[in-house]
């Protein structure tokens, strides 16, 4: 090993003596460099666009051609941008909620289920309760979804900190119950008498209906997902419980030796996701489908950790990205109309997420001459 | 036939491309490299298996392809996880997401439309009339004897071979293995890209004997369960296929239960295998709380030379 090569850095590849002659450079890793500048999210997604473009290209389709599709539909008419911001109110709760779980390392690739409950306890308030006002009607579908989300989010936790259960596992489990529980209420005891036989629940009332703004359907889920990242921002910068969790997610061994008690922290940050999951659900009922039904969410849960992780858990950040992949889900609905699929768009995200997890690695490499 | 020989031939059928998936987990995971890529890989050698199998007609040709480009996206997964040390986690996600999408598509075009003719079956000869015997080995086809043949080989390879305790050393302890001379970021790179590639043609026999036609999603969370299966098998061969064979007569168990007219609606049997990895995870892990695991020990942490002493 060189002299010049400090305590944290380390020789990948090509070792010394082991192979030729050709390593006067060579690449020197440094793990004291942890934050990866600004620019590694969107240089993420322009290389993603490059990569999807060779398979559009390979299809026989014009990149250009479709991508100008996909931001023109996003984007390009009030329209449009008005359906991206309801597909953003979604990827908002969503994205919050794991980036709350991953401040403290816990993955929470659940929220498509929670999401899915906490719709379908909404739902059960217009079925069971029909006739309420609509305040009380609201508030109870909002209190509803939020707990039967909280309660999804649970049922990951504690398989977590009382039997080990990883919880990628147990999260996604639960993914495919509650979309099958979603399938039984609506193919079963909700479906609508009067639905023609289409598996759904029966159309919501005004009474049962977010409030949505203008002639859009724009509705009141948005200022649901600002006051939470709201919240967010306010109890992790100046609260004990933020404080804490800021601890844990730098150094478990250290908060753990502070006397933190991580298992409780777990099972919070555990209903807290899943709550706003619930949350989230909860508005796509009342505010966008008005009725229960099969593909409540388009993937909005697996679309959220891209979301959480490309704003690196910053509330501004999440705001931002979550209107930039609502933007991405609308666009790939628009390029249905030129016959591609709307996978496109989940091909995409995961190119993103494949370039982000490299690109915040790969400044922390540098090119050095071996003396 | 009666019911529990049919069972077995559907916990087979359904087993297989689980076993598989499992195996290529577990090549990967002694490695010390966490695989959680494999619902991606597993859609990426489905649609490969059916796209160069409808256009080709070839059915080597088509598995030769599911493997070719599921190990590609393997050293996709080693490139960022060894050299980058990229977050084992998110690279799996990613693989995930990017597999399902990709899938889709690539498979718009053949969606679908059925397969040319499925994985051809071993002819046994007179052994096919002996009853019970007959009917359970009759219809297992090259694939599934592959995956048999393929515990008794790695099973052998990772306990009595001195590959396998490499193998072993890297994922354990990658430092001392590093002194001992043993190419870490050698090994890593072929068993991840070799354990890719075995989670691939999981893909293809899903297609091959289970599912005769390219869907939008087709392994339906198939690939997750390997992930967890894994982990009951403890990363080992041998008791991979009997997990395994439980989950796929599991899965087939719902829909025999529907069969004979249960008052169960369907929804609530096709929930059982999900259901079940979590209890059965649930109390592995309040087994062995105070017990090893069987977890590589090193499993999830990038190797860094002359940072571990």
């Amino acid at each position: 090993m060189s002299p010049n090569t400090g305590s944290n850095a380390a020789v990948l590849e090509p070792s010394p003596g082991k192979s030729g002659k050709w390593y006067s450079l060579r690449l020197e890793y440094d793990s004291s460099r942890t934050r990866s500048p600004w620019w590694t999210p969107i240089l993420s997604v322009i290389l993603a666009l490059l990569l999807c473009a060779v398979f559009i290209a390979a299809n026989g389709m014009s990149p250009l051609v479709v991508y100008e599709k996909m931001f023109r539909g996003a984007f390009g008419t009030s329209y449009g941008f008005t359906e991206t911001m309801v597909k953003a109110i979604p990827l908002l709760l969503c994205g919050l909620g794991i980036a709350v779980a991953y401040r403290i390392s816990v993955w929470n690739i659940g929220a498509e289920g929670q999401l899915t409950v906490g719709a379908m306890a909404a739902t059960a308030v217009t079925i069971y309760f029909p006739d309420l006002s609509s305040f009380w009607s609201i508030t109870l579908m909002l209190v509803f979804g939020t707990a039967a989300g909280a309660l999804w989010g649970l049922m990951t936790a504690v398989p977590r900190t009382h039997f080990g259960v990883n919880e990628l596992i147990t999260s996604l489990m639960l993914n495919y119950v509650a979309l099958l529980a979603l399938d039984y209420v609506v193919f079963g005891p909700w479906k609508d008498p009067k639905g023609f036989n289409f598996p759904g629940s029966p159309m919501f009332t005004a009474a049962q209906s977010l409030p949505v703004l203008g002639s859009t359907r724009l509705h009141i889920g948005l200022i649901f997902g600002l006051v939470a990242v709201l919240i967010y921002y306010l109890m992790i910068k100046f609260t004990r419980w933020g404080y804490e969790l800021r601890l844990i997610g730098a150094n478990p061994t250290a908060a753990r030796y502070a006397g933190i008690h991580i298992k409780k922290h777990i099972i919070i940050v555990m209903l807290i996701s899943g709550g706003l999951a619930g949350i989230a659900g909860m508005a796509e009922v009342s505010g966008v489908t008005h009725k229960l039904m099969q593909g409540i969410s388009p993937g909005y849960g697996y679309t959220a950790i891209i979301v959480a992780w490309l704003a690196k858990l910053n509330p501004l950040g999440l705001i931002v990205t979550s209107i930039l992949f609502g933007g991405l889900i609308v666009g790939g609905y628009s390029v249905q109309t030129i016959g591609l699929p709307s996978s496109i768009s989940e091909m995409l995200q995961g190119a993103i997420l494949f370039f982000l997890i490299a690109g915040d690695m790969i400044h922390r490499f540098r090119i050095r001459r071996s003396a | 036939m009666d019911f529990t020989t049919q069972l077995l031939i559907a916990a087979i059928s359904a087993g297989t491309p689980l076993l598989l998936a499992t195996l290529g987990g577990i090549l990967t995971e002694r490695a010390g490299i966490i695989q959680l890529g494999a619902e991606g890989l597993m859609l990426m050698g489905a649609v490969t298996t059916c796209i160069v199998y409808i256009r080709s007609g070839n059915l080597i040709l088509a598995l030769l392809a599911a493997v070719a480009i599921t190990a590609l996206l393997g050293m996709v997964h080693s490139f960022l996880t060894v050299t980058l040390r990229a977050n084992q986690t998110m690279s799996g996600l990613a693989m995930t997401l990017f597999g399902s999408g990709l899938s889709a598509y690539l498979g718009k075009s053949i969606s679908g439309i059925p397969l040319p003719g499925t994985s051809p079956k071993l002819d046994l000869g007179a052994l096919k009339s002996v009853p019970v015997i007959g009917d359970i080995f009759g219809r297992m086809d090259y694939l599934t004897w592959f995956s048999l043949l393929l515990v008794l080989v790695l099973h052998l390879l990772i306990h009595h071979t001195s590959w396998g305790l490499h193998l072993r050393a890297v994922g354990d302890n990658p430092a001392t293995a590093d002194v001992m001379g043993i190419r870490v970021q050698l090994i890593r790179y072929s068993y991840v890209t070799a354990g890719a590639a075995l989670i691939g043609l999981a893909g293809a026999d899903m297609v091959l004997a289970y599912a005769p036609t390219w869907n939008e999603g087709l392994t339906a969370g198939r690939g997750w369960i390997a992930v967890g299966l894994v982990i009951f098998a403890r990363w080992n061969p041998l008791r991979a296929l009997f997990c395994a064979y439980f989950f796929g007569a599991l899965d087939s168990l719902g829909f025999r239960i529907q069969l004979l007219g249960s008052v169960v609606p369907s929804y609530f049997l096709k929930m059982i295998p999900y259901v079940v990895t979590i209890l059965v995870l649930m109390y592995l892990g309040y087994r062995n709380r105070n017990k090893p695991s069987g977890t590589p020990e090193s499993l999830g942490t990038p190797y860094v030379r002359e940072q571990r002493f």
